[in-house]
C-alpha cells in the first residue's frame, strides 16, 4: 500500500513547527503504524534529510511512550488501542494520513512528535502513592480485599500515563489520568489512610500545571487505550467534596 | 586467569543471608545524609531500590533514558511474580522455590545468591500488597495464585496479565514519594555513556541529554547499574526498542567483568515474525501455557497444507495433532521451562511441522480449556492477551488456535557481582537483569519480577550500606575532578567520531544485520563452526560500521539516529563478547545449546565436571578479553540432569 503522509515538524520547542508531506510505499497491512514511520525515516536518512522524532518504547502497548494524534484522534482511528498497536491493514490504499503530535499547554513540543509529558510525574509526586515504606509491611493476607473492589482498582490502575485523555479533551483537562489514580488507591483499604491528602493534593498539583477542567464530555474516555471510565472522574468529585468538607471543619 | 571469590557468608545455607545482615556494618543517620548514590535505570530494580535507599536516608539521583521512570520496560512483564507463601497449601517452600530456580537454571548459579532470593520472596508480596498493587484475588479477598512453567506448585502471583505493570507502578509511586521528600533526584531522558572512576572507586557517570545534546557529568559516593539486559544484540526481541546495554557495557571497559553473556533466554510463546519491516516480537505471557495445549500436525502432510494456507488450523481432526510437549515431557507437559519448550518448538519446525507460511511457528490452543471452563474464565485470566493477539494477527484466539514461535526475551548474563551484589569495580553495584547472578543458564517464568524487587527492596540496602560504612568520611566529589573532565572528553570524541563517518548505510541496517548473526549462529543452538564463522562476521560488521554508518543531524541536539548508533555500536563489541563466551563453553546448559553436547534423544547434555564455573570476562583494551572463573559449589544440592519427563 502506498500512503501521503502530513506530518508536524518543529525542530524545538522555541520555534514554529509546520506540516510537510511526505510519501510511503510498499506498506503491508500487518506493518505497524510506528513500523510504516521507521521505514519513511530510513529513507528520509538515506536522502540526507532529519528524521522524524516521535517518542516509542516497548511498541506492545504498555508503556505509554507512543503519543501520536493520528487524523484527529489520538492513538488512531481505533478504539482502545495505543499508535504501537495499530496496523496498516487499518488504512486503505492511498490514503492520506495526518500525524500531529498530542497538543495541550501541559505538554510542550520538545522536537517534531515529541512532547513533554513531565507533568504526569509531577502529579503523582504530589501524593499519588500510598506511604508504605521498605520494611513495614504486614503480611499481604492479613487484608482480605473484597474481589469486586480488588477488580475495580485494577481497573483504574490499568492507565499507561499516555495522556491520550488530556490530547482529545478540549480542554486539555487531567481529570480522568488524576482521577483513575485516587480511585485505584480510594478503593482499597490500604489507600484510605492518606485518601483526603491524596485528592487534594494532586487536583492542586493538576490546576497548578495548567491542565484545564473537566465539562463531561467524555471524549477522554472514549481515546483512552486502556479503556478507563469516566466513572473514575465521579469518584474522584466524592473524595474531593468529602475531603473539603472534612477537613475544613 | 584468576579464580573470582564470590564472598559468600558463612554458614550453613539457610542461615548465610541472616549471618550477613547480623555483622553487615550500618551507617548512622546523620552519617546517611551526607552520602549520595546515584542509580542508572528505574525498572522494578532500580525504582524499588531508588524508593528504599531514599527512605533509609540516602541522597540518590536516578537516571533513565525513557520520559518517566514508569515506563521501564519491567513495566512490559505479564504473567506473574514468584514467591514461597504456600497460600494454596500445595506444598511450596522456601527451600522448593529455591531448588526449582536452581534446577530451573541448570545448576549454573551461586547457591547462596538463589537461596537469599528464595527468602526474601515473601516480603515481596506483602512490601507490594501494602503499596496498593491490585493483585489477583479470589472471591474470599485473599490473593489468588497460579502455575507457571518448572514449577508443581500455585506460586505465582499475579494481576491480571499486567503484573509487570502493577510493580513497577508501586515501585515507581514509592519513588515519586521519595522526589516529594526531596530525597530523589530525577533524570529523565538520559543515557549513560561513561563510568568515572576515582582512585579505583565508582564515583560518578557521564550522561546524555536527550533532548539537548548537552553531556553532563554526575558525582556520587556509589554507584548502582539497574539498566536491564541486553537481548537486543538480538535486534528482533521482546526487549523496548531503547532497552540498551550502554551503562553495563562501559562499566565492563571500566573494569567490570561481564559473566555467562551467551546465556540469553529465548521465550518460547511469542508471536511469530510476519514481515521484513518488523521492528519488535512481541511476548505472549507464559501463563497461558496454564491452560493452552502446544501442538502441531502428526502428518507432514497437513503441516504443507497449513503453510500453503489450504487448511485451517480447525481442519485437523483431534487425532492427527501432536501435542509434542505432553507427548515427549508428560510429568510436566505444556510447563516444562522456558529452555526446553524453546527447543521442541524449533526441533518440530526443522522437522517441517510449522504450521504458518514461514513453517516457523507452533499453535498454541485453547479449546480444551474453552470447553472446560467456559469462555468467561477464560476472558478473566487472559483476555488482556487474547484481545492484544487478536489486534496484531487480526485473528479471534477464541475461536482459532494461537500461532507462537520463540524470540529472545531474556539476558541470565550480566555483570559479574559478588554476594552483596559489587561487581569487580569497587563502589560499582548492579541489580536486576543488570546481573548475572540468580538464573544460572534459563530463568524460570516469574521470577524475574521476584529478582528485580528482591535486589531493590531488601538486598541492595543492606549490602550497600555495608560498603557505604567505610565511606562515611569521604566528601562529596566535585565534578571537576580530573577524572571526570578525562571521561567527558572520552565520550565526546566517541560521539563526534560516529559524527563524523557520514558513510552510506543507516544504523538500523547494521543492527538488523548484527542480529541475524546472532540469531542464525547463537541462538537456540550453537555449534563451533557455526560460532567461530559468526565472530568473524561480527568482528567485520564492526569495521564497516565504523567507517560507513550515517547518522544525520548534530550531537548537540535531540538525535535519536545518534542515539541509536552509541549503542548499536556497544551491542556489537557485547555481540563478540557473548560468541566467544558461546565458544568457550563446550557444554549444553539451560538457553546454551551447544550441538556437540546432547544426549541421545537429543536433549541438552550439561559437563559438570568442565563447566560448574561462572564464566567472566575481563575487557583487554585492542586485545581478546580475558576469562577469569568463580567455580561453582554446591554444598546443598546434588547436580542432576535435569528431567521434565
Amino acid at each position: 500500500m502506498d500512503f501521503k503522509l502530513k506530518i508536524w515538524r518543529q525542530k524545538s520547542a522555541a520555534v514554529k513547527g509546520r506540516f510537510e508531506t511526505y510519501k510511503v510505499s510498499g506498506i503491508t497491512g500487518g506493518t505497524s503504524f510506528l513500523e510504516m514511520l521507521d521505514v519513511l525515516n530510513e529513507e528520509l536518512i538515506a536522502k540526507g534529510e532529519e528524521p522524524v522524532a516521535f517518542d516509542h518504547d516497548c511498541r506492545e502497548g504498555i508503556c505509554g511512550t507512543c503519543s501520536l494524534y493520528i487524523n484527529g484522534r489520538p492513538h488512531g482511528p481505533d478504539d482502545r488501542v495505543c499508535t504501537c498497536q495499530l496496523f496498516m491493514r487499518r488504512f486503505k490504499d492511498g490514503d492520506t494520513i495526518i500525524i500531529e503530535p498530542f497538543r495541550a499547554r501541559p505538554f510542550p513540543v520538545l522536537r517534531d512528535l515529541v512532547v513533554d509529558r513531565s507533568s504526569f510525574d509531577k502529579i503523582i509526586q504530589a501524593g499519588g502513592f500510598i506511604s508504605a515504606s521498605t520494611g513495614n509491611a504486614p503480611d499481604a493476607n492479613a487484608i482480605p480485599i473484597p474481589k469486586r473492589n480488588a477488580d475495580k482498582a485494577f481497573d483504574a490502575a490499568a492507565c499507561i500515563g499516555c495522556g491520550a485523555c488530556v490530547a482529545a479533551c478540549k480542554n486539555a483537562s487531567a481529570m480522568l489520568f488524576v482521577s483513575a489514580k485516587v480511585s485505584h488507591f480510594a478503593l482499597l483499604p490500604q489507600g484510605k489512610v492518606e485518601a483526603r491528602e491524596r485528592v487534594q493534593k494532586m487536583v492542586a498539583k493538576m490546576d497548578e500545571l495548567g491542565f484545564g477542567n473537566c465539562t463531561n464530555t467524555y471524549a477522554c474516555e472514549a481515546e483512552c487505550p486502556k479503556g478507563i471510565s469516566v466513572e473514575n472522574i465521579a469518584r474522584m468529585n466524592r473524595e474531593f467534596l468529602s475531603a473539603k468538607l472534612v477537613t475544613d471543619k | 586467569m584468576t579464580t573470582l571469590d564470590p564472598r559468600i557468608p558463612e554458614g550453613p545455607l539457610a542461615q548465610k543471608w541472616t549471618n550477613f545482615k547480623a555483622k553487615a556494618k550500618l551507617v548512622n543517620p546523620a552519617n546517611k545524609r551526607r552520602l549520595d548514590i546515584i542509580i542508572v535505570g528505574t525498572g522494578l530494580g532500580g525504582a524499588s531500590a531508588a524508593a528504599s535507599l531514599a527512605e533509609m536516608g540516602y541522597n540518590v539521583k536516578a537516571f533513565c533514558y525513557q520520559d518517566s521512570p514508569r515506563r521501564a520496560h519491567s513495566i512490559a512483564a505479564q504473567g506473574g511474580i514468584n514467591a514461597a507463601k504456600n497460600y494454596p497449601n500445595d506444598g511450596d517452600s522456601i527451600y522448593r522455590l529455591f531448588y526449582d530456580t536452581i534446577k530451573g537454571g541448570d545448576y549454573r548459579s551461586r547457591e547462596a545468591n538463589v537461596y537469599r532470593l528464595a527468602e526474601v520472596s515473601n516480603n515481596i508480596i506483602d512490601q507490594c500488597v501494602a503499596q496498593g498493587v491490585p493483585f489477583a484475588r479470589e472471591y474470599g479477598g485473599y490473593l489468588d495464585n497460579r502455575s507457571f512453567g518448572g514449577a508443581q506448585v500455585s506460586r505465582t502471583f499475579y494481576a491480571r496479565g499486567q503484573t509487570g505493570q502493577q510493580l513497577l507502578l508501586g515501585a515507581y509511586a514509592g519513588l515519586s514519594k521519595m522526589v516529594s521528600k526531596g530525597k530523589v533526584q530525577l533524570f529523565t531522558r538520559r543515557d549513560m555513556l561513561d563510568l568515572v572512576i576515582v582512585d579505583g572507586k565508582a564515583r560518578g557517570i557521564i550522561v546524555r541529554n536527550l533532548v539537548t545534546g548537552e553531556i553532563e557529568r554526575h558525582s556520587a559516593h556509589a554507584v548502582v547499574l539497574a539498566s536491564g539486559g541486553y537481548g537486543n544484540v538480538y535486534y528482533l526481541s521482546t526487549y523496548a526498542m531503547g532497552a540498551n546495554a550502554n551503562p553495563a557495557w562501559v562499566a565492563h571497559r571500566r573494569g567490570a567483568f561481564m559473566a555467562n553473556p551467551s546465556f540469553v533466554q529465548i521465550h518460547p510463546t511469542c508471536m511469530p515474525v510476519h514481515g521484513e519491516f518488523q521492528s519488535k516480537l512481541t511476548l505472549m505471557s507464559e501463563s497461558l501455557r496454564n491452560d493452552g495445549r502446544i501442538w502441531v500436525p502428526r502428518k507432514i502432510e497437513d503441516a504443507r497444507k497449513l503453510q500453503e494456507g489450504k487448511i485451517k488450523a480447525n481442519d485437523i481432526l483431534e487425532e492427527d495433532r501432536d501435542y509434542y510437549l505432553e507427548r515427549r515431557y508428560p510429568a510436566f507437559g505444556n510447563l516444562v521451562p522456558r529452555d526446553v519448550a524453546s527447543r521442541a518448538a524449533k526441533e518440530r519446525c526443522d522437522a517441517g511441522f510449522g504450521v504458518n507460511e514461514t513453517g516457523l511457528a507452533v499453535f498454541l490452543d485453547f479449546s480444551d480449556a474453552i470447553r472446560r471452563l467456559g469462555r468467561k474464565a477464560i476472558e478473566e485470566k487472559y483476555g488482556n492477551l487474547f484481545e492484544m493477539y487478536q489486534k496484531i494477527n487480526d485473528e479471534d484466539p477464541y475461536e482459532t488456535p494461537m500461532m507462537i514461535y520463540p524470540a529472545i526475551h531474556y539476558a541470565m548474563g550480566g555483570l559479574w557481582v559478588d554476594y552483596s551484589l559489587m561487581t569487580t569495580v569497587p563502589g560499582l553495584f548492579a541489580i536486576g537483569e543488570c546481573n548475572f547472578s540468580d538464573h544460572g543458564a534459563n530463568r524460570l517464568g516469574a521470577s524475574a519480577l521476584m529478582q528485580g524487587l528482591a535486589d531493590g527492596y531488601f538486598v541492595l540496602p543492606y549490602t550497600i550500606s555495608d560498603y557505604l560504612a567505610d565511606q562515611i568520611q569521604v566528601p562529596r566529589f566535585s565534578n571537576e575532578l580530573p577524572e571526570f573532565k578525562a571521561a567527558e572528553d572520552g565520550v565526546r570524541a566517541r560521539l563526534d567520531r560516529i559524527m563524523a563517518i557520514q558513510g552510506k548505510q543507516t544504523v538500523e541496517t547494521f543492527h538488523k544485520r548484527l542480529g541475524r548473526i546472532m540469531w542464525d549462529y547463537c541462538g537456540m543452538s550453537r555449534n563451533e563452526a557455526g560460532l567461530t564463522k559468526a565472530l568473524g562476521m561480527v568482528q567485520e560488521l564492526q569495521q564497516e560500521f565504523w567507517s560507513d554508518v550515517k547518522v544525520p543531524g548534530g550531537p548537540g541536539e535531540f538525535n535519536a539516529e545518534l542515539e541509536k548508533a552509541g549503542r548499536v555500536a556497544e551491542f556489537m563489541e557485547l555481540g563478540e563478547l557473548i560468541i566467544r563466551d558461546a565458544l568457550n563453553r563446550r557444554e549444553s546448559c539451560g538457553g546454551h545449546f551447544r550441538e556437540e553436547s546432547q544426549t541421545e534423544e537429543g536433549e541438552a547434555k550439561r559437563d559438570d565436571d568442565n563447566f560448574t564455573y561462572v564464566a567472566a570476562w575481563e575487557y583487554m583494551p585492542g586485545n581478546a578479553p580475558r576469562m577469569h572463573k568463580e567455580p561453582l559449589q554446591f554444598e546443598v544440592v546434588q547436580l542432576i540432569q535435569r528431567n521434565y519427563k
